[in-house]
C-alpha cells in the first residue's frame, strides 16, 4: 500500500465567475466522490484562492544552521509561484498501486482544469 | 574444449535471443525490481556460458529462470535491499511455487512486464526504450543508435522510467478487462514505432534495424497470442509480416537502401507474405476497422504485385481514402498524392500534392520536397523538379537518401 496525493488546479477566474448554484453542485460532487471513496481516503481539503496566500521566503546568502528562514524571513503577499491555474484543494489516499490512485483520481469532480496525482514519500524511512 | 565453446556460445545467443524476455518477466516478479532483476539476468547468462559447457538443458529458459531467481535470493539475503531508497514494485501475490504446482494459474508475466513497460504514467520516448530494454534484449547503446541519441541520453531515460515505477507505484500486472483496451493502444503505439524504426532508411548499424524489426514481430505475436480477437491486433501484426517480408531484399550487399520499385521481389519471404495476407483479410472484417489493418493493406497491395509495374495503385488511392477520411494526416495526404501520381499520372498527383502547400507540419519533411520533385520530373518539368529535389537534399539528414537524390538530380541532366 502506498500513499497519494491528489491535487486539484483550477482556474480561480472561472470559479469567481459561475453562480452559487454551479457552485452548489461542484460542492456536492466532491461529497459524492467522498462517500463513493471513502474507504481509501486518508485527508483532503479545499483551499482559499491564492488571494489569501502569503509567502514566507529565506532571505538571499547562505541557509542558516537550522535551515530554516527564521526570524530574518521575507513575508510577501501572495502565492509562492504564480501560476494560470492554481491548487484548489487535495485529497489524500491510500491504495495498492498507481492504477487504482489513477481509477480514483479519474472520480475527482474539476470542471475548470485537471487533477496531478504524485506518491507521498513513506514518513518512517 | 575449443570445439565446444563456440557451440555453448551460439546456443546461449539463441537462448538470449528467445528467452530473455520471458527470464527477465519471471525473475522481476522474485526481485520486484527492475535493475536487480536485469542484474540477475545477466548473470544467469554468463554462468551458462561455462554451465552448458557440460550439454545444453533441454528447457534453456527454465534453467536460465532458475539461475537469476537463485542470484536474486543470494541478493535478497545480504540484506543489500534493505536499505533501499525506492519502494519495490507492486506485484499481485501468487502461489509461492513459481511454475509447477497444480491448480495455480500461471501469472502471465511476461505480457505484465509489456503493460508495465507501456504504462501511460511514462513519456511515450520512455516506453518504447524500456520495452526495447526490457522485453527486447537491446543494450542501451544500441537503443540509443536506433533513436539516434546519445548513449548518455538514452541511459538517463531508462533510469528516469525506471525510478518512476518503483516511486510511483506503477504494478506489475496485466489491466482489469475494462482497462485492456485503452491500454493495448498505448502498448501497439509502442510497437508500431519498433517497426517504423526498425523500417526508416538505415541510418545507423544495419544490424541494429533489422534487430528493430525482429522485437517488433516478436511482440506482435505476444499480443496476437494473448488477444486473438483484437482487431488492432491482428492489423498490426499483419502490418508487421507483410514489412519484415521484405527485409532481406531491403538492403544491397553495400548496406545501401533499395526502394520498393527496386526490390527484388524473389527475395521477398513468400511464408510471412501469405500469413499476413490472410491476416490482413481477417482483421479487415473486424469492427471497429483498425488503422493498422488499413495500413497492412496497403502493404498486402503492394505483395500481392509481381514487379513494381503491376501494383494496383487505385487500390492503393482507395485504401488511403478510408485512411485520409477516418485517420487524417498530413503525411497521409502526401502518400496518397504519391499513389495518385502512379494511378493517374504526375500531374493528378501533383495537384493532389497542393493541399499540402501551406502545410507548417510538413515545412521541413524532406520527403514532401522529394514527392514534388519526383512528380514534376515524371511530368517533363525538369527546372521545377530540380529545385525541389534541391530543397529535399537540404531537408534530409539521412547520407543513403541524399546518394538517391543525388542520383534523381544526375538523372535530370541526362
Amino acid at each position: 500500500m502506498g500513499q497519494y496525493l491528489i491535487l486539484i488546479y483550477t482556474s480561480e477566474p472561472s470559479w469567481a465567475a459561475i453562480g452559487e448554484a454551479e457552485a452548489g453542485a461542484v460542492t456536492a460532487a466532491h461529497q459524492r466522490f467522498g462517500q463513493q471513496h471513502g474507504a481509501v481516503l486518508r485527508g483532503g481539503g479545499w483551499l482559499h484562492p491564492t488571494a489569501t496566500a502569503t509567502t514566507v521566503r529565506r532571505p538571499d546568502g547562505p541557509a542558516r544552521e537550522d535551515l530554516t528562514a527564521g526570524a530574518d524571513a521575507l513575508v510577501t503577499d501572495g502565492p509562492y509561484v504564480e501560476t494560470k491555474e492554481a491548487l484548489a484543494g487535495y485529497y489524500v489516499i491510500e491504495v495498492p498501486d498507481l492504477d487504482t490512485a489513477l481509477a480514483v483520481a479519474r472520480d475527482v469532480p474539476e470542471p475548470f482544469g485537471g487533477i496531478e496525482v504524485r506518491p507521498l514519500r513513506p514518513t518512517s524511512m | 574444449m575449443t570445439n565446444v565453446a563456440p557451440a555453448v556460445g551460439a546456443a546461449v545467443a539463441d537462448a538470449h535471443r528467445r528467452e530473455w524476455a520471458s527470464v527477465l518477466a519471471a525473475t522481476v516478479r522474485v526481485t520486484r525490481d527492475i535493475d536487480l532483476a536485469e542484474e540477475c539476468v545477466q548473470e544467469a547468462f554468463a554462468q551458462a556460458l561455462t554451465a552448458w559447457r557440460d550439454g545444453v538443458p533441454a528447457r534453456p529458459g527454465a534453467w536460465l529462470t532458475t539461475a537469476a531467481r537463485r542470484r536474486a535470493l543470494d541478493v535478497h539475503r545480504r540484506a543489500a535491499v534493505a536499505q533501499r531508497a525506492l519502494p519495490l514494485l507492486v506485484v499481485d501475490e501468487v502461489a509461492p511455487e513459481p511454475w509447477g504446482g497444480a491448480g495455480g494459474r500461471q501469472p502471465d508475466d511476461l505480457l505484465a512486464l509489456l503493460f508495465t513497460c507501456c504504462h501511460p504514467a511514462l513519456t511515450a520516448e520512455a516506453r518504447v526504450a524500456l520495452t526495447l530494454r526490457l522485453l527486447g534484449g537491446l543494450s542501451t547503446p544500441e537503443i540509443a543508435r536506433a533513436f539516434l541519441v546519445p548513449e548518455a541520453t538514452m541511459a538517463a531515460r531508462l533510469t528516469r522510467a525506471k525510478k518512476k515505477i518503483a516511486a510511483a507505484g506503477v504494478p506489475f500486472r496485466v489491466p482489469v478487462p475494462q482497462d485492456v483496451p485503452r491500454r493495448l493502444a498505448s502498448v501497439l503505439t509502442v510497437v508500431h514505432l519498433v517497426l517504423t524504426t526498425g523500417h526508416a532508411a538505415p541510418t545507423g548499424a544495419a544490424l541494429v534495424r533489422d534487430d528493430l524489426l525482429a522485437r517488433a514481430h516478436d511482440l506482435a505475436r505476444l499480443l496476437r497470442s494473448r488477444f486473438p480477437d483484437d482487431p488492432d491486433v491482428a492489423g498490426l501484426l499483419a502490418l508487421v509480416l507483410l514489412t519484415d517480408a521484405r527485409r532481406a531484399a531491403r538492403v544491397d550487399p553495400a548496406g545501401g537502401l533499395v526502394l520498393l520499385a527496386d526490390q527484388d521481389r524473389g527475395a521477398w519471404d513468400a511464408a510471412m507474405i501469405t500469413e499476413g495476407r490472410a491476416l490482413v483479410l481477417e482483421a479487415l472484417t473486424l469492427r471497429p476497422v483498425s488503422r493498422y489493418a488499413v495500413l497492412a493493406a496497403i502493404a498486402a497491395v503492394h505483395a500481392d504485385a509481381p514487379t513494381f509495374d503491376d501494383t494496383d495503385w487505385t487500390e492503393i488511392v482507395g485504401l488511403y481514402d478510408v485512411l485520409a477520411a477516418r485517420w487524417p494526416s498530413p503525411v497521409v495526404t502526401l502518400n496518397r498524392a504519391v499513389a495518385v501520381g502512379f494511378a493517374d499520372g504526375p500531374d493528378a498527383g501533383l495537384a493532389a500534392l497542393d493541399a499540402l502547400r501551406d502545410e507548417p507540419r510538413l515545412a521541413s519533411y524532406g520527403y514532401l520536397a522529394a514527392a514534388r520533385g519526383e512528380l514534376l520530373r515524371r511530368a517533363g518539368r525538369r527546372d521545377e523538379a530540380r529545385t525541389a529535389l534541391e530543397e529535399a537534399t537540404l531537408l534530409t539528414a539521412n547520407d543513403v537518401e541524399r546518394a538517391l537524390l543525388a542520383e534523381r538530380l544526375a538523372s535530370l541532366e541526362a
